[in-house]
């Protein structure tokens, strides 16, 4: 039985915390970098002995813990998957690839609190019986790096061997076939599924991949319960979530949310405003664009947010501020999926580059008349058709472009001009302004 | 039409694999279309009956076994129709 041994970390003999919600962040601030093994343990005590598996993977079914790799997916379900293998060994992988070029806080989260992960992860291989942990950390994410391997250094008496594995430096690298992959071959591209990792994965064995975050929850789940961690969270979804938030003057801050906050609180809480935003990209770049009008007062919920249509996805909250231009964002996101993909499938190397390459020159005011047309057409096109999702990340992004900043793609289109900077497109005096407006008026 | 008697199967393509010869769509465009860039594309659902010889030809003469026959229908993901906002939409 797992209870609340101790208080929680948001109590007792921790700092007060500016945030009530502090959970994975509570303790010294993030600034002040690697916390040790010792003033971890003096903190939150050790991770507890005894438990049995079986309880533990009920545990984490019970709290409602969701990957937060960016899928949302039920880490309980995952866990009983590979818990519930007919044969053979497994194997726990920690990923902390967190190839979401804006997102920071995995490496935030590792480059501060290293043993939270690998607690996570041992907890993890005690519940599913794996006789190995693997830390998996992008390799540009050098405070990360040290802080993980200093952690292991520091630590002593750990059930199952552990080692640190650098993931490749690019966007697909964290999918977990591209894991497996990697860690079997040498190889971070996703490879065609089934067999999925759980079945089989590293080494053949079934393969639990879960990212360091929902790692570093279920490690206070194991010592305060899932009561303690359903206590937090004020809409629909339980618990607390990591967000990188970025926005006007270059601010970019990895904060912890309770689930449920509004955009507006979020914001307001680390000093903005998000009304001086015009919209708002959340869930990293598998996620979509909403304008801030629309979603300033929806609470930020993996639940909630899927019934717009959008996601929580990584925790990505990137604020695009006025008087920016959205076509030009959208472009730029486009050209680094297009860039990232792993080029294996073709719908996927030739649609992803087609797609950047016309929003490219709708951004830049050079476009051919049916570049517009095409990006809707190929969007559809491209939906579900890779060995991953990759694809589906480009198309769901664009189609959210499509429909936020559709005023901005029309004035590219119609007139050459972009609201942002007045100018005109190098094609606009060889074809005239206002040669034609598509679709309906605004 | 009736669905394949007994368990239903549906195409599904290895998409790592398949390298576009656009054969499959020739011998079989009841069922597959090509892309812009001449990658196939399902209309998805079971094969049905009358469709299934041709299906298996397809199937067999894929030049880099990337075509096979399923005996669930893949992910919903693999059709489903990305709502367009109304104003690029012809």
């Amino acid at each position: 039985m797992i209870g609340a041994q101790s208080l929680p970390p948001s109590h007792g003999r921790t700092q007060p915390q500016q945030q009530s919600t502090a959970r994975l962040l509570a303790g010294p601030p993030l600034a002040d970098g690697t916390e040790s093994h010792a003033a971890h343990v003096a903190r939150l005590g050790p991770l507890p002995g005894r438990i049995d598996p079986g309880a533990l993977v009920a545990e984490i079914e019970r709290s409602g813990l969701l990957g937060r790799g960016g899928a949302a997916f039920p880490a309980g379900t995952k866990w009983r998957a590979v818990a519930g293998r007919a044969s053979g060994g497994a194997v726990v992988v920690a990923n902390g690839a967190e190839g979401e070029p804006r997102s920071h806080k995995d490496r935030a989260l590792m480059a501060a609190r290293p043993h939270l992960v690998i607690d996570g992860g041992l907890l993890a291989a005690r519940a599913v019986g794996a006789g190995e942990l693997v830390l998996y950390v992008g390799s540009d994410h050098h405070a990360a790096i040290a802080s993980m391997r200093r952690a292991l250094a520091e630590r002593r008496g750990d059930a199952l061997p552990i080692r640190l594995m650098e993931a490749p430096a690019r966007y697909v690298a964290g999918e977990s076939s591209a894991v497996v992959h990697f860690l079997n071959e040498g190889d971070a591209r996703p490879t065609a599924v089934p067999p999925r990792p759980y079945v089989r994965g590293v080494g053949g064995r079934a393969t639990l991949v879960q990212n360091v975050e929902s790692l570093a929850h279920a490690a206070l789940i194991g010592r305060f319960g899932a009561e303690w961690y359903r206590s937090a969270g004020r809409d629909s979804t339980p618990g607390t979530a990591l967000v990188t938030v970025q926005g006007a003057d270059g601010m970019a801050k990895v904060a912890e949310l309770e689930y449920g906050t509004t955009l507006r609180e979020l914001a307001a809480s680390l000093g903005h405003d998000a009304r001086d935003h015009r919209a708002v990209l959340l869930g990293g770049y598998f996620g979509g664009w909403a304008t801030v009008d629309a979603v300033v007062d929806v609470p930020l919920d993996p639940a909630r947010l899927t019934e717009r249509g959008l996601a929580f996805g990584c925790g990505l909250v990137a604020l695009l501020p006025a008087g920016t231009c959205g076509v030009q964002a959208t472009a730029g996101v486009l050209r680094y999926m297009a860039g990232e993909s792993a080029r294996q499938c073709g719908p996927c190397v030739f649609g992803l580059g087609a797609i950047s390459a016309a929003a490219d020159r709708l951004a830049e005011r050079r476009h051919a008349p049916d570049d517009l047309e095409n990006l809707g057409r190929w969007a559809n096109q491209v939906q579900g058709r890779g060995g991953c999702h990759h694809p589906d990340g480009a198309a769901g992004l664009l189609v959210s472009a499509l429909e936020v900043f559709h005023a901005e793609f029309r004035l590219h289109q119609a007139t050459r001009r972009c609201s942002a900077d007045g100018t005109i497109g190098l094609a606009a005096a060889a074809s005239g302004p206002g040669d034609l407006a598509i679709g309906r008026a605004a | 039409m009736r669905a394949h008697l007994g368990r239903d199967l549906s195409l599904a393509v290895d998409r790592i694999a398949c390298d576009g010869s656009g054969l499959c769509a020739e011998l079989l465009p009841e069922l597959i279309e090509l892309d812009d860039w001449g990658y196939p594309m399902l209309t998805g659902g079971p094969v049905p009956d009358d469709l299934m010889t041709l299906a298996r030809r397809a199937v067999d003469r894929c030049p880099v076994l990337a075509l096979r026959l399923v005996a669930r229908q893949p992910a919903a993901r693999a059709s489903r129709p990305v709502a367009l906002p109304e104003f690029v939409r012809r």
